[in-house]
């Protein structure tokens, strides 16, 4: 890419999911000519530009830290903005674009994110913590001072839309809140948080698929959290199991 | 309430939003009008830097005093999505060194605190700096998480009675019989309806596009879309943002964010904003530039690259050395009662302009009310999305 030559250039069929109020859900297609090198999101920005104007979708950054583009693309969870049309589909080829699965559809591409969001609020999950903990703990920490940062997480929901169990039981926090507590929990140990976490519908939901790991676009490591989160909870448990033996001696 | 004043703002980038959180404050009944969602447009695509003003304060001094103002106040009101780990500006070369003598002055005028650094020291605290560096200043900069800093304003707005409706295009403005506005008509794109939205006053917030909205009443804003090129790599290489000691020039500033740095930016000038394609030139110029500054950038792998339309106000003269300050239109001056325009500045004053248009909506409408936002610490941007 740094040394690009002339771009070359491809004809790629879109085949987008479009849904409109309660209309029945259909596929379009767009046949387009892209630069491999352009990005899925660029592809679905232009046919809204010079094809439909009727159609939805969520964007903002267009560089991998909002996490509003995820989407299925050719039944894979994308981070659209930084998936180069080479990367999915070949010259003539097909695109096949839909929204994330296991949120409501609002319109077309664009899903409804209420839940997921609301659920990592409850978490209290900072979005700015001290750049020694907005990593994952078994990576390199040696940053000296007190700088701060952003964390991995640009809570983009792929998480929810991989996982085979996030349809098991409406109220299932779902890989990327509970991945959430795990890292609050690191922030700052407040033994409130397990009593939110630590139910049904939380890590024990789980059925170690590790989909969510292998769609983040975003180093968070889902699956890994829930591990370490459950183990967490179960030592918070003994800690507190012991804590009233304790008490309870005469 | 049915006697509160109400008020549209089309448009939901970083004014729009923080138009509708003043106004929200200020009683008003508000709705905001956005085709896509919360920061679809500029907004989002933004470097994501929070001016200290250093870069503005030698050629643009206005521009200069609203960040390092605003830069004090978002970083109170707005943490929640600001990384503030201050920036530095270096010099590479000897044009760089005579620029730091004008840049030290122009600091100092606009009030934006600023240090001489060794380079060694400057090497200390940023490892990966060109280790040819011949002087560093400091500078209280910052990087925010743009759609994050949007959804915090409209959070706080929500909360305070404001509604936002998205995905809904302003196809044309209600007019009165007398060529006044008195509302917007609006396309719903996910429902797929149409209707006519009334209001005591409409507010255009739509930077770039302002052009568009307000030749639907017949009046005209001088903006001048300026695109510029972004690109970022996939390794956090600088903890601070780095500037370079010159007068505000292409990829000129390299920002961490997340686990990348992004380097920026270019500056041309196009007629249409809805699509703006990537040059692959200018990709490339960011990276020889980004190089200089950062050297580690050639081990980096380019993860993303993208294009935002600044919305300048324009004259005559080129897009680079236009002001990034900002202006609030009262198109009755051009003869239309009902309809105002907030235009040009940058993602750092937003809530200033915000203020400025609030007040002038306030004044219009004969209203007494104070501005609050410098105070207002900004909800949780995820209560947005409370239902």
């Amino acid at each position: 890419m740094k040394n690009k030559p002339v771009p070359e250039k491809w004809t790629v069929t879109f085949i987008v999911s479009r849904q409109k109020g309660q209309g029945k859900r259909h596929f379009e297609q767009f046949n387009l000519e892209v630069d491999p090198e352009e990005y899925v999101l660029d592809g679905i920005e232009r046919i809204w530009a010079f094809h439909d104007r009727s159609l939805t979708f969520r964007h903002a950054c267009h560089h991998s830290t909002c996490g509003a583009c995820g989407m299925l693309v050719n039944g894979v969870e994308k981070l659209t903005c930084i998936t180069p049309i080479r990367s999915v589909t070949k010259d003539s080829g097909t695109l096949r674009v839909e929204p994330l699965r296991n949120f409501p559809v609002v319109s077309d591409l664009a899903v409804d994110m209420a839940s997921f969001y609301l659920n990592l609020e409850k978490a209290q999950f900072s979005q700015v913590a001290p750049i020694q903990n907005a990593s994952l703990p078994f990576e390199d920490q040696s940053m000296e001072g007190d700088l701060e940062r952003l964390v991995d997480c640009i809570e983009c929901g792929m998480c929810v839309s991989a996982c085979p169990a996030a349809h098991t039981s409406s109220g299932y926090l779902g890989p990327g809140a509970l991945a959430a507590f795990q890292h609050s929990l690191n922030q700052k140990n407040d033994p409130r948080l397990y009593d939110l976490v630590d139910c049904h519908d939380g890590p024990w939901r789980c059925h170690n698929a590790f989909e969510c790991s292998a769609v983040c676009p975003s180093n968070v490591d889902p699956a890994w959290r829930i591990m370490n989160l459950r183990r967490k909870i179960v030592s918070h448990r003994l800690r507190r199991l012991f804590k009233r033996r304790e008490a309870a001696k005469p | 309430m049915p006697d509160r004043p109400h008020a549209i703002i089309i448009g939901a980038g970083f004014t729009g939003c923080a138009t509708a959180h003043d106004l929200a404050l200020r009683g008003f009944d508000v709705s905001v009008v956005e085709r896509g969602e919360i920061a679809s447009g500029t907004s989002g695509r933004t470097h994501g830097l929070l001016h200290s003003g250093g870069r503005y304060c030698v050629t643009d001094p206005e521009a200069g005093v609203e960040c390092i103002e605003e830069n004090i106040i978002l970083r109170k009101i707005a943490k929640q999505c600001i990384e503030f780990n201050g920036g530095l500006f270096i010099a590479l070369d000897e044009s760089d060194l005579a620029y730091g003598e004008a840049f030290v002055e122009g600091a100092q005028a606009c009030h934006i605190p600023i240090e001489q650094i060794k380079p060694a020291e400057a090497l200390r605290l940023e490892p990966n700096l060109n280790p040819r560096l011949l002087t560093a200043f400091s500078v209280p900069d910052g990087a925010f998480d743009p759609l994050r800093l949007a959804l915090a304003f409209a959070a706080t707005a929500r909360k305070n009675g404001a509604r936002f409706f998205t995905y809904q295009d302003v196809t044309g403005l209600a007019l009165d019989g007398k060529g006044n506005v008195s509302g917007v008509e609006v396309w719903d794109r996910a429902a797929d309806q149409r209707r006519t939205l009334h209001g005591d006053m409409v507010v255009n917030a739509t930077g770039a596009w302002a052009e568009k909205i307000a030749v639907m009443a017949r009046v005209n804003v001088p903006v001048k879309p300026t695109p510029g090129v972004m690109v970022a790599y996939d390794r956090r290489l600088v903890q601070r943002v780095i500037n370079r000691l010159c007068e505000p020039a292409d990829g000129d500033i390299v920002l961490p964010q997340r686990r990348m740095v992004v380097v920026g930016t270019t500056s041309f000038e196009v007629s249409d904003v809805d699509y703006i394609p990537v040059v692959s030139e200018q990709v490339r110029m960011m990276y020889e530039r980004a190089i200089q500054l950062v050297p580690a950038v050639a081990q980096a792998k380019m993860r993303g690259a993208y294009m935002s339309a600044r919305p300048l106000i324009g004259t005559s003269i080129e897009g680079r050395s236009l002001s990034r300050t900002f202006r609030c239109y009262d198109h009755l001056e051009q003869g239309v009662e009902g309809l105002v325009t907030i235009t040009g500045g940058k993602a750092t004053t937003c809530r200033a302009m915000a203020e400025k248009t609030a007040d002038l909506v306030c004044e219009k409408l004969g209203i007494q009310a104070a501005c609050t936002t410098k105070e207002v610490v900004l909800d949780s941007y995820r209560n947005y999305y409370i239902p």
